[in-house]
């Protein structure tokens, strides 16, 4: 049933890149469990703005947990505390009345601060640039069935296509690292065999890009696939450990 | 008809049209595409297909998005599916009967020239998906599945579970991806383009704001395309992402380009109906839920009484005293209607007082039946002849968790409530706008060289959009449509070099940006963005919501007009321009739909008929069904605009050459 | 070999030479563990001392034993590099980090636990093996087996009695028959010598702990790395890293200076 809550927030703020950023303070009163965790972020700005003060900047768009632009930081857990969920989707229910809640950016040298709990993930971006894609014009397709693929493939590169691209597996990583979401594009397209064609290259390119972007190396802690919202599987990780080692292995490279 | 438009639709017969058309539209060539820049504003399925295809081709693009990044478009929440007239069902499907069906579901509003050729390279967007990695629903054989969608009668609509749209645009987004890595693409992401730049009548490209650093920045290009989606959050709350906005078009619609049937707006049946003032937009549980759930109320006003003050549950309620209302009221098409009519229907019943939420507005959307049906059939393959009914339940859940599991946790989570055990709430919520910018056969807004794809022009889908038909439009648009109708205006632009930005019309533009902006800033009113924002939202989903009459429209009117005017002395917006500053892009976004709500009444009013999602109470059949008049409004109201909020109406008129047009009926 | 360097150098290869310097480091532990139970055999430590002999002379063994140094060092070298890389990858740390909620706290401290270890071998190396090799704190015991009985008897050599080969073997005769002889460098005793502070045997147990915790993410993190998960095998590599490399392994070598300690 919905009740009312009353919290403290200690919320990361910080005017720009250059900012360094202190933690502030506020209480927000009568939020109702039926909320979502942005919601009761709107009421704080809404509250803010009307006391003449800066509202809050966070990433935030569809609000139904698959745009993946949210991202913060919740009591120490990518998205807070429900695993499977973005923060849009996470409930005030989840809470309880009088709590602390501690909201803090994503961390990592690849995802520098904008502003506040904004942070720039274009090396996600810049990775699937790399080469996150099949090299196939418009135009040049043949017929959709006259490949069949195994559903067992098909449903496998679904779950690994399902990643939303919002950093948490970076966020949750005590290292920072990208795995996860590099893993899940590579494995997709490992999967199928549109993917075949351009498999080592595309691994190799990846993987390049992702070192380039200054994120750690993989632990095996499975924090990432912990806190995905997705769910993503730690198989994947595997999937391109391999894929990039029989790629170094056969690649013409001398 | 007025002059001023002319829908360029080719001669011949229809189904020679485009096949025609493509062969003879003027091309360019190759080495002049390196010297001929294209800029592209949004980056949902319409702009990153277009993005691709065109960088492909060699053109030099600019692609511009709010969002952190071009994957996030709002494209990539539609659920259910797209549709594509292969016939993989062997079930009757044809080219002809998706393009019958959207002219039908539509309400015949919508231009035959374009949906047949929609219809056409319905196909071609599959293999193209399929091709560039797009992980659609198999069968067991590795072929791909199908499932049925409102408005149809067969089976064509191909699905990635419930994130069809998904998988879509991020097919779409790899592609845009490796053309930025190749250069052929810039992206400018954090983007917001807020003018159309235009000399001697031609568009010559755009102001757009860095959101992260407040700069205002020109851009020159040979053309200009808006993919930047539909207007749906004029209403705050919709199934439209926060960000979803009618800038890009209202800019473009100011410089000029005439907005389409702005007052066609679908308001989808199944989504979660509103919790609390709270709320900050609405989610949509898919259609494809319709398959399989059944939608009722109580038949008795009582027991609609007692659910609502929570004494009794919907499970306590007798099969016969249920009403299966779509069912009971469109035999033929039962709970699988068109969009516009579940709605009404929906609207209808708790109009009456058979709601059965909190709020009194919220129908059942029950999965008990088919679960069961699901359970039987599982334990026949098992070959368990005498199956307990706690066995038949369990795996029939397995079944429907199987197939929605991803939309049923959803729910949960946004409600709190397991729909596995008890049947879920819905109720309609503004989802697609079939209006827009008027454009010709081109896509070509009547500005020559600007252009509008996907849901921000208003070609295909007449006063309703039939489900899965979005995707279809949008790919349709950016993959198949424009890399060739571009060349019928850009063939005669190879001569023109890039414009300096510094000439004054760029000058121009960006000072009248400028004191937008700084005049948003100046107000400092007492009431946040937010709360004019929530205010027009009621205005118009009371006045130009699912039922709309004469003396609503024109009360309507006069209240946004005063909403903006209070708006424009009393808004509150903190911080600078010098930075990153969401109130401030929020006020303007909410500055352009003050001014669309008016247009969208407007043009309400003076539509006197019902027809898809517009529906006048003044004009229906005994039955309550939508009356149309195809007399008097079988035209595409386009709506040009003067300064100072005053419209000027420009009507063309509808041909039907192959369709007999005939009351829409789903009995 | 450019291509070598490329793999290698990246953050993935830099994963492949942790999990397989690991696993070859596992598979020494296995062998160290099998000859190393040769001390708890009754015979004062012969068969322990021989064993030992052999594996510091035997030429194949040599090999292997350089290649063991070099993982060791490398493994450790590529360990602290990959900390110092992650660390860089999140320079402002989070103020509230729930990392128990996601993950195990062992895969979190592998750089902890590492060094721990890494000490450990210090430590270790330098009591026995560099004793053992270029120490000369470890004297010499002579075995002598009657042949007729079978019956074994030890003594200990004279201080002085040093010479180039750790072993010796011979026969010897008195009134009571023929005895093999053997006269070697006494490992043993040192060991048994050393296990008697209790301190010493505090910090091997510990360590063995570390071991424990390190091996219980490492094992099957390994074969992660490589690549290697599947739902058919995970299972047995999971049994295998937590029974074997986990348990077993870092109990035997904790029984050890338990075992000289209460004897």
């Amino acid at each position: 049933m919905e009740k009312n809550l009353n919290l403290n927030l200690k919320v990361w703020r910080q005017k720009n890149a250059n900012d360094k950023g202190k933690f502030e303070e506020y209480k927000v009163n009568n939020i109702s469990t039926d909320m979502s965790f942005l919601e009761m972020f709107d009421v704080l700005n809404d509250k803010l703005v009307t006391e003449d003060k800066e509202p809050i900047a966070f990433d935030h768009d569809c609000r139904e947990g698959i745009c993946g632009s949210c991202s913060m930081f919740i009591n120490g857990q990518p998205h807070g505390p429900k695993q499977g969920v973005t923060t849009c989707q996470l409930h005030m229910r989840s809470f309880n009345d009088g709590d602390t809640i501690v909201v803090e950016p994503w961390r990592a040298t690849a995802f520098p601060v904008i502003k506040d709990l904004v942070v720039d993930r274009s090396a996600f971006d810049r990775i699937i640039s790399a080469g996150g894609f099949i090299s196939v014009n418009t135009g040049n397709a043949q017929d959709a069935n006259a490949i069949p693929i195994p559903k067992e493939n098909a449903d496998e590169a679904f779950a690994a296509a399902a990643c939303i691209g919002c950093g948490a597996c970076v966020a949750a990583c005590k290292n920072a690292s990208a795995m996860l979401f590099v893993s899940a594009k590579v494995s997709q397209f490992a999967l199928l065999p549109q993917g075949q064609p351009e498999r080592h290259q595309r691994v190799t390119e990846m993987v390049a890009q992702m070192d380039l972007e200054g994120f750690g190396a993989c632990t095996n802690t499975g924090a990432c696939s912990a806190e995905c919202p997705k769910g993503i599987s730690l198989t994947h990780i595997a999937r391109m450990n391999r894929d990039f080692l029989s790629a170094g292995l056969a690649s013409n490279d001398k | 008809m007025t002059s001023k438009l002319d829908s360029k639709i080719p001669e011949g017969n229809l189904e020679q049209k485009w096949t025609k058309y493509r062969s003879t539209v003027p091309l360019v060539n190759p080495a002049n595409k390196r010297s001929l820049e294209i800029i592209i504003v949004g980056s949902g399925l319409a702009g990153a297909s277009a993005a691709a295809s065109l960088a492909e081709l060699g053109y030099k693009v600019k692609v511009f998005c709010f969002q952190d990044s071009a994957r996030r478009a709002h494209s990539i929440a539609a659920q259910g599916g797209i549709n594509a007239a292969k016939n993989y069902q062997n079930d009757g499907d044809s080219t002809y009967r998706l393009f019958y069906d959207t002219i039908k579901g539509g309400d015949y509003r919508a231009r035959e020239a374009n949906v047949y050729r929609l219809a056409e390279v319905s196909a071609n967007i599959i293999d193209q998906s399929v091709a560039s990695g797009v992980p659609f629903a198999r069968e067991y054989g590795g072929l791909l599945s199908n499932r049925s969608f409102g408005g149809t009668q067969v089976q064509r609509t191909f699905y990635a579970a419930g994130q069809t749209g998904q998988q879509l645009l991020l097919g779409a987004y790899s592609g845009l991806q490796r053309q930025v890595g190749t250069g052929n693409v810039k992206m400018y992401a954090r983007h917001e383009m807020l003018e159309v730049v235009t000399i001697d009548g031609k568009c010559r490209g755009i102001i757009a704001r860095d959101l992260t650093t407040g700069k205002l920045e020109r851009h020159f290009g040979h053309a200009v395309l808006l993919c930047s989606g539909g207007y749906g959050n004029v209403f705050f709350l919709s199934t439209n992402a926060m960000g979803s906005n009618v800038t890009a078009a209202w800019k473009a619609h100011k410089k000029g380009a005439m907005f389409a049937n702005p007052c066609f707006t679908q308001i989808h049946p199944t989504c979660i109906p509103v919790s609390g003032d709270h709320q900050s937009k609405l989610t949509l549980m898919s259609e494809s839920l319709r398959n399989d759930g059944r939608i009722w109320v109580p038949a008795k006003l009582e027991d609609a009484q007692a659910l609502r003050e929570g004494r009794i549950k919907p499970n306590d309620i007798k099969e016969e005293d249920r009403d299966y209302y779509l069912e009971r009221r469109y035999p033929a098409f039962g709970n699988l209607v068109p969009r516009d009519v579940a709605s009404r229907a929906a609207k209808e019943r708790c109009d009456a007082g058979y709601g059965v939420n909190k709020t009194g507005e919220a129908v059942f959307l029950d999965f008990a039946a088919n679960t069961i049906r699901y359970g039987k059939i599982e334990a026949n393959k098992k070959g368990m002849h005498n199956p307990t009914e706690e066995q038949i339940v369990s795996m029939g859940k397995a079944v429907v968790k199987e197939k929605y599991g991803n939309l049923f946790d959803m729910y949960q989570q946004i409600t709190g409530v397991n729909p596995y055990e008890q049947p879920m709430m819905i109720y309609p919520a503004v989802h697609y706008t079939m209006g827009g910018l008027w454009v010709d056969y081109n896509l070509m807004t009547n500005i020559p060289g600007l252009y509008a794809l996907g849901e921000a022009n208003f070609s295909d889908h007449g006063a309703n959009r039939l489900g899965a038909s979005a995707l279809m439009q949008g790919l349709a648009d950016g993959y198949f449509v424009i890399p060739y109708t571009i060349g019928a205006y850009l063939s005669k632009e190879i001569m023109t070099k890039p414009i300096s930005t510094d000439h004054e019309a760029f000058v121009e533009a960006e000072k009248n940006v400028q004191q937008t902006i700084d005049r948003l800033l100046s107000i400092k009113g007492s009431k946040t963005v937010d709360y004019y924002h929530k205010k027009l939202g009621l205005i118009i989903w009371n006045q130009c919501g699912m039922a709309r009459n004469e003396a609503g429209l024109k009360q309507a009117i006069k209240d946004v007009q005063a909403l903006r005017e209070e708006f424009w002395n009393n808004v509150k917006v903190p911080g600078d321009a010098n930075g990153l500053n969401q109130e401030l892009e929020k006020a303007g976004r909410v500055a352009d739909f003050l001014e669309l709500g008016e247009l969208m009444c407007k043009d309400a009013l003076e539509r006197n008929e019902s027809c898809g999602g517009h529906f006048r109470e003044e004009y229906q059949t005994e039955e309550g069904e939508a009356l149309r008049d195809d007399e008097n409004y079988k035209y595409v109201a386009a709506w040009e605009y003067f300064a100072g909020n005053t419209w000027e109406l420009h009507k063309e008129e509808l041909i039907y050459e192959n369709i007999k047009i005939a009351q829409r009926s789903y009995k | 070999m450019n291509w070598v360097i490329k793999m290698f150098s990246s953050s993935l290869g830099q994963k492949f030479i942790m999990a397989l310097t690991g696993l070859f480091l596992c598979s020494f532990l296995i062998v160290h563990m099998i000859g190393n139970l040769q001390l708890f055999k009754a015979d004062d430590g012969l068969a322990f001392n021989k064993y030992a002999v052999f594996m510091t002379t035997n030429p194949l063994i040599k090999v292997t034993s350089y290649l063991l140094y070099f993982s060791i060092l490398f493994h450790a070298f590529k360990g602290i590099m990959l900390v110092i890389k992650n660390n860089k990858a999140r320079p402002v740390k989070y103020a509230v980090q729930n990392g128990a909620a996601n993950s195990h706290w062992t895969s979190r401290s592998m750089g902890l636990l590492g060094t721990i270890i890494l000490v450990f071998i210090v430590v270790h190396m330098k009591n026995f093996w560099f004793e053992y090799k270029f120490g000369h704190e470890i004297g010499y015991t002579s075995y002598y087996t009657n042949l007729a009985t079978g019956v074994t008897g030890s003594k200990e050599m004279s201080a002085e009695y040093t010479q180039f080969n750790k072993i010796e073997e011979g026969m010897t005769a008195d009134e009571n028959g023929q005895y093999r002889l053997v006269i070697v460098k006494d490992l043993y005793k040192a060991v048994a010598s050393q296990f008697k502070e209790w301190y010493l045997v505090a910090l091997y147990v510990l360590c063995m702990f570390a071991v424990a915790f390190h091996l219980y993410h490492g094992f099957k993190s390994a074969f992660q790395s490589l690549g290697l998960n599947h739902s058919k095998y995970n299972g047995l590599i999971n049994f295998i890293g937590i029974w074997v490399f986990s348990i077993l392994i870092p109990a035997g070598f904790a029984a050890m200076p338990l075992f000289f300690f209460f004897k």
